[in-house]
């Protein structure tokens, strides 16, 4: 982060520390006051307010009690807890790379067209974008319905009987498509965007140099839009890491396969608002909130010198 | 990550290059992968329409199979429908969608420009350590939040209002990022100080010359957030229980769960295709209509 900040734009010009100048200053508190005020109810307080309660136990015999790191010890020994943990991180090994392939592959196909089929084509792909996960995870839900998806009549054709898409062997899978169809498209929107930015005069050097298509794709394209793929992916992750919504959803059509403890968040929620075990789900929330920001950062660690940062 | 995300935003804001000329022989492949991919990302949305034509039986067992027409057409009679149930209740929650996603974008994006132009052009003390801070907030799950924020709202006893979906939504760490990124290169600090000189003020200054200015980004903020609370589910999920104030993403979640549950009154798998096709007709147009603003945008942000 001291880094990061060291990289802002330097000033040339020094302004002389008049009193006139170090008043003007302060309007810059002045304007940053009204988001300050949000950022410390709502963001500050909901963590310390969180880290306090995880710090607790509320049992019936003695009332609600200072236990420490008690509550984590219970997480971090807690079977499903830890299995949802485990889940997620497989999901994000699986979900990701499937994700991202499918982006870059169709901002790169499409980058290299400029028909009207290609920019009908970007809309389209981009269009689960605009509709809410809750509406996608539904759609999907029907569609993978034994009842009235149109699985069945497709695998007929076949000759062939349809997969069981929310059985217990099968929801991982179904729900990695639900996510890549989801998000696939914004990600492919942002490397598109990130390729439409490259100098195509680098392009002509490659031609002239007798590089293919797909050499120009690999070894030029890729490499150059790498910060935008690093930073898309620690997105997906922290997002991954997080995976409440559509499980959630498709539990109410498969309770069999998710179960209260699919992921951490949906354990975090059923304890929290099913058992009122507040305190417990506090620190089952902010155990898995370090996960992701400790996973986060040692991947940006991780990737830094790839990129070319840093 | 402030280098990352600034190079993105560079990038992007270098003048579109021309229409180069592209060579690549596989086209025709090339086009064979897109159609794929559009079937696959339409699929969903194909089967929602053709399903909102149908009733419950028709979606169950329709002639014509899930993923076309059948004989019949009851699209007019679902919509009748979403009318009377429960009282029309589902227009309340399309409307309820609108106001939180329209005031907390706007606020949020609001708060986002004036905290974004401030951390930008101004060096008051503690700057570079709160921006610190608001950087390393961006990683933390949001989701994270949801339990402890319950506790504080319903300690202030805001839970079941509107407030409780608003306020939280107020905060949006990533678009003030953004303005700030933004702000330092478009808005020049020798523009801000001839207006000084010529005697305006710091809020005039910031009205009449900086706003102006940023107008791109602020396009990119508002429709980030706006798109945000609209998709939001957690938040409204734990802290509404009245169903008057639903937001209609969790309405619908509602519905498709006591249908599932299976009390024969509740069957209203009709109405849950039509209502997720209807609730997505706004969104899905205005980013029709504003392709011009969020393709610029986006780029500008790089990711959000």
């Amino acid at each position: 982060m001291t880094q990061a900040l060291a990289a802002q734009p330097v000033r040339t010009k020094r302004r002389s520390a008049s009193a006139i100048d170090r008043r003007r200053q302060r309007w810059g508190w002045l304007f940053v006051a009204p988001f300050a005020v949000v950022f410390l109810t709502f963001l500050i307080a909901p963590l310390g307010y969180a880290f306090w309660l995880s710090l607790q136990t509320k049992t019936l015999a003695f009332g609600t009690q200072f236990t420490w790191f008690q509550n984590y010890a219970k997480a971090f020994s807690d079977p499903q807890f830890l299995e949802g943990v485990g889940r997620v991180l497989l999901f994000a090994v699986v979900l990701i790379p499937i994700q991202m392939l499918v982006s870059l592959a169709a901002a790169l196909v499409l980058d290299t067209l400029t028909t009207k089929l290609a920019r009908f084509s970007r809309l389209m792909i981009f269009v689960p974008y605009a509709i809410p996960v809750v509406i996608g995870a539904l759609m999907w839900g029907f569609l993978y319905s034994p009842r009235f998806g149109p699985a069945q009549s497709l695998f007929e054709v076949f000759g062939l009987d349809a997969p069981l898409f929310l059985d217990p062997s099968n929801v991982f899978g179904s729900l990695v498509n639900v996510v890549t169809w989801q998000w696939a498209g914004y990600y492919m929107i942002i490397i598109y965007a990130a390729l439409r930015g490259i100098d195509p005069e680098i392009y002509e050097a490659a031609r002239i140099d007798g590089a293919s298509g797909w050499q120009t794709a690999l070894r030029i394209k890729v490499p150059m839009i790498s910060s935008a793929l690093v930073l898309i992916l620690v997105f997906a992750l922290i997002g991954t890491m997080q995976f409440f919504t559509e499980p959630q959803i498709l539990r109410s059509i498969a309770a069999g396969s998710i179960d209260a403890a699919y992921t951490p968040n949906i354990y975090a929620y059923t304890l929290a608002f099913s058992y009122s075990q507040y305190n417990y789900a506090s620190a089952i929330s902010f155990a898995l909130g370090l996960v992701v920001f400790i996973a986060s950062y040692i991947f940006l660690f991780l990737t830094r010198k790839r990129s070319g940062l840093g | 990550m402030t280098t990352l995300l600034e190079r993105g935003a560079t990038a992007a804001t270098t003048p579109r290059r021309q229409a180069a000329k592209r060579t690549g022989g596989r086209r025709v492949g090339s086009h064979l992968f897109l159609i794929a991919l559009v079937l696959y990302f339409v699929l969903p949305l194909w089967f929602l329409i053709v399903g909102s034509t149908k009733d419950t039986a028709g979606l169950f067992s329709g002639a014509a199979g899930p993923l076309f027409f059948d004989d019949e057409f009851h699209l007019f009679d679902n919509i009748a429908q979403l009318f009377t149930q429960d009282g029309g209740i589902y227009w309340r929650w399309l409307g309820n969608s609108f106001l939180y996603a329209l005031s907390g974008g706007v606020g949020a994006t609001v708060l986002a420009v004036l905290a974004g132009y401030g951390f930008a052009k101004y060096r008051f003390r503690g700057r570079d350590a709160s921006f610190a801070l608001l950087l390393g907030s961006v990683m933390v799950p949001v989701t994270a939040l949801v339990i402890p924020t319950f506790v504080l709202l319903s300690n202030f006893g805001l839970l079941n209002t509107i407030w409780a979906v608003i306020l939280p939504s107020l905060l949006s760490p990533f678009g003030v990022y953004l303005m700030r990124v933004y702000a330092s290169e478009a808005v020049a600090d020798e523009i801000l100080d001839a207006a000084r000189v010529d005697g305006a003020g710091e809020l005039r200054t910031f009205f009449t010359v900086a706003l102006p200015l940023l107008k791109p980004a602020i396009v990119t903020v508002l429709l980030l957030s706006i798109v945000g609370t609209w998709n939001n589910y957690f938040l409204p999920l734990a802290v509404l229980s009245n169903t008057q104030l639903l937001p209609v993403t969790v309405g619908l979640g509602n519905w498709q769960a006591s249908s599932t549950a299976g009390a024969a009154g509740e069957q209203v798998w009709n109405l849950v295709v039509t209502g997720s096709l209807v609730s997505i007709v706004p969104l899905i147009l205005s980013f029709l209509f504003l392709q011009r603003y969020w393709q610029g945008g986006l780029s500008l942000g790089s990711l959000k």
